[in-house]
């Protein structure tokens, strides 16, 4: 797992506070300034300007950053500053907030992080929006797509790495007939992929592949219209089993054709920037032949490009 | 010499009920000469049968019978001594052996009376004493209209803020309404709103819904699940959960009920000791007019009976 953020090893909250503070006064905003500080900084070291700020101007660093920013640049620097927990739990409020809710990024966010990380983002959730999680999934969502994204999002997985092979058989069986019925809302999908440990789901789709000699991920597509059922449970396994392809896709979905969708960009970028935003990078470039870095400056433009370039790993 | 009567009936009912009186049977017993347990064999025919060969034999059922109310006290103690993450996995995991009869009553019982950081500790437990979660065992062992409703409760993560959206909260309680009304077309368990209301819904949210439905149908909403006995469990556990507790002593204090019945009175007065059990007292005196202690003292044995008052009495 290789992050992509370049940070120092160490660095003074109060000279970075500072730095903030003289970035926002007189006319205008310096945002490079602004860049060039917080887009090096790691999760914890932000958590302390933060503090900082906040003990010598007794202002709210996010605030300030909401009310001096704006547009795209705005929305990913405010989605960075953020605690991991505390920014996953707004992405998932803002996708459960959709008009058709955007259940990538509540499958992400149950599918990618570890049981205890998805635990802290239920945690943040009640404590910015004073409801669960998994009510407001389910209050927004219906039918089939509700069952599926409320068992995602309420699973605790054992996290351990033992791996039942009979087990994994008899539920790579199941999930292999369903697929071959075209029974994606079957009961018993939903309670494999949501409650089993993602070690013994693992252990299944190999099992499915090797029995089949195609991944699990490509039959469930199959080459006819695709309902929401069906692409939500390929993004789950697709989650589940490798993380990192499914964010080169979404990233390169979000950059290819007309137009960006930012929302995807900055999201995987900000998440990932700390975790395994390299990875990424190079996967991206194997299969596109042009690197990650390139693709965004070419769609994207000022501050919001400079700042994903940043946590991208680019050097001042 | 033959055995006194009252001294039979005193170690009849040394024998019977909820746990041993040891006393007893070191004072009577152990001073009985041959004849007397003799008379005592003879005398007793439902502990002993005559066999063909010219003997009184203990029968076996009973023998085991009495190796439950000899352990009684012994599993009291263990139950009380264990961390209450530990107590819950283990009653939980021994509901799921046990059946449909015993095992959905007990997990609804857990996973609505526990607070969410309880429920969430016996989650935990349960994957370091059993290398599994506890949502994928109850997924994979319970089928049908119940499986939905259980593996919903045991995950959940209710927010426990006492903030309350009223209006959700009256039209839910319109919702349910309306699902019991309906409940020949479709069973209020089968109901997918049912559902997501009852398993995702905070406790101070629901108990509001619950006196909003009372305006509705003039009867409580646990009265109105008559025929759906989980849905009406789920209810008094979230909302009356003294009055719930209340009854599962009575039921468990009476004669001659199955041994998983009667383990009910220690886990009820063990998991609730340190929690409400002065209102499931004040309950309890209310709903059957004799007080609990009075009860337990009249049905129980021995030191299970002194530790069960003990930890009843306990902060007044």
């Amino acid at each position: 797992m290789a992050a992509s953020l370049v940070a120092p090893d160490t660095h003074s909250p109060t000279e970075d506070a500072e730095a903030l503070r003289k970035a926002f006064k007189g006319w205008g905003t310096d945002e490079k300034a602004i860049i060039s500080i917080l887009g090096h900084r790691n999760e914890f070291q932000r958590k302390q300007i933060r503090q900082a700020y906040e003990e010598l101007y007794q202002e709210d660093l996010i605030k300030r950053l909401e009310s001096e920013l704006s547009g795209d640049f705005e929305k990913a620097v405010y989605r960075w500053i953020l605690d991991p927990a505390d920014r996953d739990a707004v992405l998932a409020n803002v996708a459960i907030k959709k008009a058709e809710t955007d259940y990538h990024v509540i499958i992400e966010i149950s599918c990618i992080l570890s049981p205890e990380d998805l635990l802290a983002v239920r945690r943040a959730y009640h404590c910015r929006y004073k409801r669960s999680l998994e009510e407001d999934v389910a209050a927004h969502t219906s039918g089939d797509l509700r069952k599926l994204l409320v068992a995602l999002v309420t699973a605790y997985r054992y996290a351990g790495h033992e791996i039942n092979e009979r087990l994994a058989k008899s539920e790579a069986d199941i999930l292999s007939d369903a697929i071959k019925d075209k029974a994606y809302n079957n009961e018993e999908v939903i309670r494999i992929l949501s409650s089993r440990s993602k070690a013994q789901l693992i252990a299944s789709f190999n099992r499915y592949r090797d029995e089949h000699g195609t991944s699990i991920t490509k039959n469930l597509l199959g080459d006819s219209d695709v309902g929401t059922l069906q692409k939500a449970l390929h993004a789950a396994i697709r989650c589940i089993s490798d993380p990192r392809k499914y964010f080169e896709k979404t990233v390169r979905n979000a950059i290819k054709g007309n137009g960006t969708d930012e929302d995807a960009l900055t999201r995987v970028i900000v998440t990932r920037a700390e975790r395994d935003l390299k990875d990424i990078k190079e996967l991206y470039y194997q299969r596109n032949s042009v690197s990650l870095d390139h693709a965004v400056a070419k769609e994207t433009a000022g501050d919001y490009k400079a700042f994903l370039l940043t946590l991208l790993g680019k050097e001042d | 010499m033959a055995a006194l009567p009252n001294e039979l009936e005193a170690l009849t009912k040394a024998f019977s009920g909820h746990g041993i009186h040891e006393q007893a049977l070191v004072s009577i017993l152990g001073k009985w000469q041959p004849e007397e347990r003799k008379s005592f064999r003879k005398g007793s025919p439902h502990f002993f049968v005559e066999d063909e060969r010219n003997f009184e034999r203990w029968d076996e059922h009973h023998v085991r019978l009495l190796k439950h109310e000899f352990v009684r006290f012994k599993n009291a103690v263990v139950l009380w001594t264990m961390h209450p993450w530990e107590r819950d996995a283990r009653l939980a995991k021994e509901a799921l052996k046990k059946g449909p009869q015993y095992s959905y009553g007990i997990l609804i019982e857990i996973s609505c009376t526990r607070s969410a950081e309880e429920l969430l500790g016996a989650r935990r437990a349960y994957h370091s004493l059993f290398d599994h979660s506890l949502e994928e065992d109850v997924a994979h062992h319970i089928n049908g209209s119940e499986r939905k409703l259980l593996v919903a409760l045991v995950s959940a993560y209710r927010y426990e803020g006492s903030k309350v959206n009223n209006d959700a909260a009256k039209s839910e309680a319109k919702t349910l309404f309306n699902a019991i009304k309906d409940a020949n077309k479709r069973k209020p368990i089968d109901d997918e709103e049912v559902i997501r209301v009852l398993t995702t819904r905070s406790k101070p949210h629901l108990q509001a819904l619950y006196k909003h439905y009372k305006e509705i149908s003039g009867k409580n909403i646990d009265e109105d699940l008559n025929a759906d006995l989980r849905l009406k469990e789920t209810v008094q556990c979230i909302c009356t959960p003294q009055k719930y507790f209340s009854q599962v002593l009575n039921t468990s204090l009476k004669r001659d009920v199955d041994k998983n019945t009667k383990k009910a009175l220690t886990r009820v007065i063990v998991t609730r000791a340190d929690t409400d059990m002065k209102e499931i007292k004040e309950e309890y005196n209310k709903l059957y007019g004799v007080s609990l202690s009075q009860k337990i003292e009249d049905t129980a044995n021995g030191n299970y009976k002194d530790f069960l008052l003990t930890l009843i009495a306990r902060g007044g």
